[in-house]
């Protein structure tokens, strides 16, 4: 199969999974009869109608080429961190810090992913922006929960933008025998962790009775992480005609993709509490937020591409 | 207006600007809207918050010493925004709010901002008494309280650049009037409401 091939089967495949589930959904909405389970099933239709949307702007960016990918990202590293900063404290001193980070750190992350300056792209949060953006909010001179502020905002810039483009920055490994094919296993990091986080809702739906981390997430539960957790593995695994790996490589990409998806998943619902907040957002229509949906790629993202760097990158 | 419609755009790329309603809200009555007033995006956003058919017949208060100061100011409240602009400081015997009393006998609906000058606070500061002469001279139109959460944090007084942070604009239900009272009480009571939709 050539690249393209595999293209129209991968998403061939997708958009006939939705339409199943399109389907499933209509004839639930007719049997519904409880108000508890009608409004399930509305949520459970909204998501739904929510992932043709998504999959049709990732599609759509796929049909523009590798940088229309990189900038749909860079907004969703915007979105992102928009919501983040909306539910984080913040004062009147880190305006100009929290204008670096919108305005000057976000184009530039992406734009670094774009023209393949892998060494800067890796240093600029975790070094340049960590030095400068408490220096820029220093000038303002509030001492006021200095140091919170500033760990808070770096907190966020790290989330949505460090972690976020190593999902973009796939597109620029050179891989063992891969060569221009990068954007597939981009795909396949996004289908992985989604398929996750969906079978890990159907699970739960369906049999879940012990929750995982009730005080953290009441929707986990140990049915859903389960089940859905290993069928999501098992799904990646025979993925792998479209990666660089073999079949049992696949299969143990996927697990690491699938554990930390749900470890980001955890993690980001604590913050979320911390902050007194149920959902990040309201933006994607019965997901909640753009930090709902992206939660567990921004924990999966980067240790994906780290793992493919090391082990398959060409000599 | 292709101006506002623009203008729209580019406030919920970069704030959101979600409107909640406290309930369902009668846009056939002609209404005073009071907000809170903290950045330069206020009028638009509550403009943005509006359904499409109830914006053609708002317009909003604004100062003339800042949204007349240049063509290109004057062009996008009037044009753009569909503004009334007032003195601030007018010469003396001249009443500041005939302007606006003259387009709410037209029909209109309006938004003003009851303080009279942006607070760097998210709850509003005491509000001036335009807002009580207004009430008094047309007791039959609604006074419908606002509050704008988060604009303070988007674009504070002194700084010209909006960070994209996401806003609500929470719209109450209106006041409800009590005849022949008292201005400092209606005052203080216009402002509660407002107080009140923040939290």
């Amino acid at each position: 199969m050539n690249l393209d091939q595999k293209f129209l089967w991968f998403f061939g495949a997708i958009a006939g999974l939705l339409a199943i589930a399109s389907i499933i959904g209509r004839i639930l909405a007719s049997r519904a009869k409880t108000e508890s389970s009608m409004s399930t099933i509305e949520n459970l239709n909204q998501r739904v109608n929510a992932w043709w949307g998504m999959v049709i702007i990732f599609f759509v960016s796929y049909l523009l080429g590798g940088n229309a990918t990189v900038i749909l990202f860079g907004f969703i590293s915007l979105f992102a961190l928009r919501e983040f900063i909306t539910l984080t404290p913040t004062r009147l001193g880190d305006h100009n810090a929290l204008f670096s980070a919108f305005f000057i750190l976000i184009p530039l992350q992406y734009v670094l992913i774009g023209t393949h300056w892998y060494s800067l792209f890796t240093l600029l949060i975790p070094v340049y922006a960590f030095l400068l953006l408490p220096a820029i909010a220093v000038l303002s001179q509030d001492t006021d929960a200095f140091l919170e502020r500033a760990a808070k905002i770096q907190w966020g810039v790290m989330i949505c933008v460090y972690c976020i483009s190593h999902a973009p920055a796939l597109l620029l490994l050179d891989l063992e025998g891969f060569k221009g094919q990068n954007a597939l296993l981009l795909f396949y990091l996004v289908f992985v962790v989604q398929m996750s986080d969906v079978l890990q809702y159907v699970f739960g739906k369906l049999f879940g009775k012990h929750k995982v981390a009730p005080l953290v997430s009441p929707s986990k539960t140990v049915e859903g992480l389960v089940g859905g957790g290993l069928s999501a593995t098992l799904i990646g695994g025979c993925m792998f005609w479209m990666t660089p790996f073999n079949f049992w490589q696949s299969l143990l990409m996927s697990l690491v993709i699938v554990v930390m998806g749900f470890l980001g998943g955890l993690v980001m619902s604590a913050i979320k509490r911390s902050l007194s907040a149920k959902d990040w957002g309201t933006m994607i229509k019965g997901h909640g937020g753009m930090l709902d949906r992206m939660d567990s790629i921004c924990f999966a993202a980067p240790i994906f591409f780290h793992l493919t760097r090391y082990f398959f990158s060409a000599q | 207006m292709w101006i506002s419609n623009a203008l729209i755009s580019v406030l919920r790329f970069l704030i959101g600007v979600t409107a909640r309603w406290e309930s369902p809200p009668d846009l056939t009555r002609q209404r005073i809207y009071f907000a809170n007033h903290t950045s330069h995006m206020d009028t638009l956003a509550i403009i943005a918050a509006l359904p499409p058919e109830a914006r053609i017949n708002v317009k909003p208060v604004a100062a003339a010493d800042y949204w007349g100061k240049n063509a290109f100011l004057s062009y996008i409240s009037q044009k753009g925004l569909n503004a009334v602009l007032i003195e601030r400081n007018p010469a003396p015997g001249v009443n500041v709010l005939e302007p606006i009393f003259d387009v709410v006998r037209a029909g209109h609906s309006i938004i003003i901002f009851p303080e009279g000058t942006r607070g760097n606070q998210p709850l509003p500061g005491p509000f001036k008494s335009g807002l009580y002469r207004l009430a008094e001279t047309f007791p039959e139109v609604d006074l419908v309280p606002i509050y704008l959460e988060n604009l303070h944090r988007s674009m504070p007084k002194g700084k010209h650049v909006p960070l994209p942070i996401i806003c609500t604009i929470r719209i109450g239900d209106p006041m409800p009037r009590i005849a022949g009272e008292e201005k400092q009480l209606f005052l203080d009571r216009a402002r509660d409401a407002i107080v009140r939709l923040a939290e």
